[in-house]
């Protein structure tokens, strides 16, 4: 009997152990959720329809040329919507399928009336959007960790088209949120009017307020102003079409202009540089424009051919670097729209950490209070049982990299007062098995033969209940379903095992006690 | 130490009291329900809240003025801690919230306030109907599962037993936190789904024991089973009761104001979780039982071919 104490003790004693040096310092082994840390939780949704619209747009841009080469004649060719676009008046419909084949691989053709409408094939759109999501989670994994914040987490989110996006710590949160957002969308597109126009309006009359199909008018900042889209913002005539897109770029470093001021310096990948040397030398003497997300960054007159360097300037120190950030990581396909945001600064997260561990204690020290004086000796016993089942708990969080979130406090406060729960069913049996008068030995026995199965029962019940509070929750809640369950789980072991092996040792000491302080 | 010596209440004799008095908690939560809608939070609702910090209530309130909306403004946590919290209500897209969080952070910054934004939440609409579409299957999800749980292990007429009890303090809590002014939050939420796993564990310490008792008194009816059973676990539900109310407790009072919802919660869903174990849970099993044993069903363990000529509906418990 002595022997089989000795064992359980030992193992008892092995695992307060084994859990104390995985949870052991704390303050570096538990990791603290976001709501405790502080930081920034976002979920973004990345507008799938811009990518569906660029490969409408692109398409009909690619249909448009084949007529034109092979000299199909049509009055009409318009992008109607982001998956699809129209062509009229077309006399030759053999012609036309014959040019418009390359197309259909991708688009549904549906003619009636001499209209043809094409539109993207629904399970392509399907894919472009899901690559779309897949390409945005890539590129923001990217730029969040170009910014250097420490253990961010980049996800899918519930949707098809969300992204979780938690960035502990992180203190200037508007410029994060525009770093991961910015579109990245850099162009080079000849421009029409060297000198800006003021407003809109003044550039659309310079065209007597009909722009050509290729022409379209964009912001863009004037020299050594702020931000275009605010104050100095003037408008420019810009060609629709760009020579070479962000995506052919090589590298993208900070740098100086001539002016000594903050620059972009980039360099182009192998045949974007061709193209580009082809484009700027039968160009030469016209302005060009770098456009940014369809603003205009700068416009320069190409004085010479231009291989593969290029500048972006015009712009402060801080827009710089951010831009660096971005150009490196790529562009995004897609828009994307800030869902939901949460912002927890540091010292709400400190003071949310002391006023949890305050009511810890509080609840901590109401409980042992009572169980002491409840059930005297014996009660002495839960407390153990419930100091080791914390310690336990802390050590598996420890252990398995659980988070440590706001509600998580509460799980432990809950574990504290749920968990002796358990010490309460078996002490009552006792009790009540210690007025049969078979003795304390075949009191305690009982005690814990009988409620074996309703404390199996009671745990599983809860763990079903945590589970569905795991999977229906984010950071925070999924942080209280974690502790719950590890605090439950490890109450089994502490209320029956450990508990146990305290009685043992009590009794082993006395073996004729007839009664017990309970 | 005892509480309950020997406890021999007739808690069954009650029962229907007891029934009808819930029944009036729910209807009248069903009662605000209808009259002021229900009290969804901005996790759910979607919308914005900022708690600010370094101005007053009044200074704040002047500084927004200008902003549409049905703002709230109000005192956040204790009054010493100077914090102030701004609620505005949902908008259907995260760039509308974003243009209006940007309009109250010039706003306050016009009107010359050094004040700093030390939480700030925004939630689309669209999040919003997410996570009440996964917060309703997940409670209803995690209820059924638990059903099926008790059937098996116990019989179905206790399983649905449990789950009204259980469904009985999920409406009773609702019925306070409408009574009480509180937002349905995430965290109301979970503390909601811990309550159906806590008024469960109640229950089944119960049903374990009339399994135990009915194996030892097959000739006694169902009910006076049953309510021995409620007697002889009546100190252990009532403690566990009163230590988890304790530590909750310690939470409401001094957990802080995020945890003050999840708290509340908590602690009504103990006290209502502990009258329906006594007065819903059992008896609900014994209606749902005695048709059955009557009409001589076989029920685990088989009743006593004696039992079929007694009239269970009154025998006296005591």
């Amino acid at each position: 009997m002595m022997k089989n104490v000795r064992l359980r003790l030992s193992l008892t004693v092995l695992v307060i152990g084994l859990a104390v040096w995985a949870f052991y310092p704390p303050s570096q082994k538990i990791n603290l959720g976001l709501d405790l840390k502080g930081g920034v939780h976002l979920v973004l949704r990345v507008q799938t329809d811009d990518a569906l619209r660029s490969e409408t747009a692109i398409t009909a841009e690619r249909v448009r040329d084949t007529l034109t080469r092979n000299a199909v004649s049509f009055t009409k060719l318009d992008v109607t919507g982001p998956d699809e676009f129209r062509i009229e008046g077309v006399t030759d419909d053999a012609a036309l399928r014959d040019a418009t084949a390359d197309a259909e691989s991708t688009f549904n053709r549906d003619s009636r009336g001499g209209v043809h409408t094409f539109k993207i094939k629904p399970n392509i759109a399907n894919q472009l959007r899901d690559e779309a999501v897949t390409q945005a989670l890539q590129t923001i994994e990217r730029r969040v960790n170009e910014l250097g914040v420490a253990e961010p987490i980049v996800a899918r989110y519930s949707g098809r088209d969300q992204i979780l996006v938690q960035l502990p710590g992180v203190s200037d949160v508007q410029r994060a949120k525009q770093v991961i957002r910015a579109t990245a969308q850099l162009q080079f597109r000849l421009v029409d009017n060297p000198t800006p126009f003021p407003t809109r309006e003044e550039a659309l009359r310079a065209f007597n307020n009909v722009l050509p199909t290729d022409v379209e008018i964009l912001p863009g900042r004037l020299e050594g102003s702020g931000t275009a889209g605010t104050a100095g913002t003037v408008y420019y005539a810009v060609k629709k079409t760009s020579v070479v897109t962000g995506s052919e770029l090589r590298s993208a470093q900070q740098g100086l202009d001539q002016f000594n001021r903050p620059a972009v310096m980039f360099t182009l990948k192998q045949d974007a540089a061709q193209r580009f040397g082809n484009f700027t030398q039968s160009n030469i003497g016209k302005p060009l424009g770098v456009i940014l997300d369809n603003r205009v960054m700068s416009v320069a007159t190409i004085q010479d051919r231009i291989t593969d360097n290029g500048q972006i300037n015009g712009i402060s120190r801080e827009e710089m670097q951010d831009l660096v950030i971005t150009l490196k990581s790529g562009a995004l396909p897609a828009s994307l729209t800030y869902e939901e945001e949460r912002t927890v600064g540091p010292s709400l997260g400190a003071e949310s950490i002391r006023a949890g561990v305050i009511a810890s204690l509080g609840g901590l020290a109401m409980v042992v209070l009572f169980m002491l004086v409840y059930y005297k000796l014996t009660g002495l016993n839960a407390v153990i049982s419930i100091v080791v089942n914390l310690v336990i708990l802390l050590g598996f969080m420890a252990y398995l990299g659980a988070t440590m979130t706001l509600p998580g406090i509460a799980g432990f406060i809950l574990t504290i007062g749920m968990g002796v729960d358990s010490n309460v069913l078996i002490f009552e049996r006792i009790k009540e098995e210690l007025r049969t008068a078979k003795g304390a030995r075949a009191a305690v026995n009982a005690g814990f033969d009988r409620v074996w199965w309703t404390i199996v029962d009671t745990h599983v019940s809860s763990l079903i209940a945590a589970a569905f509070l795991f999977q229906f929750g984010t950071g925070p809640i999924r942080g209280f379903a974690t502790t719950l369950t590890i605090g439950l789980i490890s109450n089994v072991f502490t209320a029956v095992f450990v508990s146990r092996t305290v009685f043992e040792l009590v009794l082993s000491r006395r073996r004729q006690l007839q009664t017990i302080s309970i | 130490m005892k509480i309950f010596d020997n406890a021999n209440y007739n808690f069954l004799k009650w029962r229907w009291y007891a029934i009808a008095a819930s029944l009036v908690v729910i209807l009248a939560g069903v009662g605000v329900l209808v009259t002021k809608g229900l009290p969804l939070g901005i996790d759910f609702s979607g919308g914005a809240a900022f708690i600010i910090q370094g101005a007053g209530e009044g200074d704040i309130r002047r500084a927004l003025d200008a902003i549409p909306g049905d703002k709230v403004i109000q005192q956040y946590d204790d009054p010493s801690k100077g914090q102030i919290l701004v609620r505005l209500p949902g908008a259907e897209t995260g760039s509308t919230l974003e243009t209006q969080a940007q309009a109250i952070e010039k706003a306050l910054t016009a009107a010359g306030l050094k004040t700093t934004i030390i939480n700030r939440e925004l939630v689309s609409a669209v999040i919003g109907a997410d996570l009440q579409k996964r917060g309703i299957y997940a409670t209803l999800a995690s209820i059924l599962a638990i059903t099926i749980y008790i059937a098996v292990r116990f019989r179905p007429s206790f399983a649905i037993g449990a789950i009204a009890a259980t469904l009985h303090d999920v409406f009773v809590t609702l019925a306070f936190l409408m009574f009480f002014g509180y937002d349905l939050s995430l965290n109301v939420v979970a503390a909601l789904l811990t309550i159906t796993g806590y008024s469960v564990n109640d229950t089944i310490v119960i049903f374990d024991r009339v399994r135990e008792n009915l194996r030892s008194m097959r000739r006694q009816p169902l009910e006076e089973v049953v309510n021995l059973s409620v007697n002889q676990t009546l100190s252990r539900t009532i403690i566990t009761a009163g230590t988890t109310f304790l530590s909750v407790l310690s939470l409401y009072l001094f957990g802080g104001e995020a945890l003050r919802g999840f708290a509340f919660t908590m602690l009504v869903g103990i006290v209502s979780g502990t009258y329906s174990t006594i007065f819903i849970a059992s008896a609900i099993a014994i209606i749902l039982s005695q048709g059955r044993r009557r009409s001589g069903a076989a029920v685990e363990p088989a009743p006593n071919a004696q039992d079929k000529g007694r009239k269970p509906r009154r025998a006296k418990a005591s």
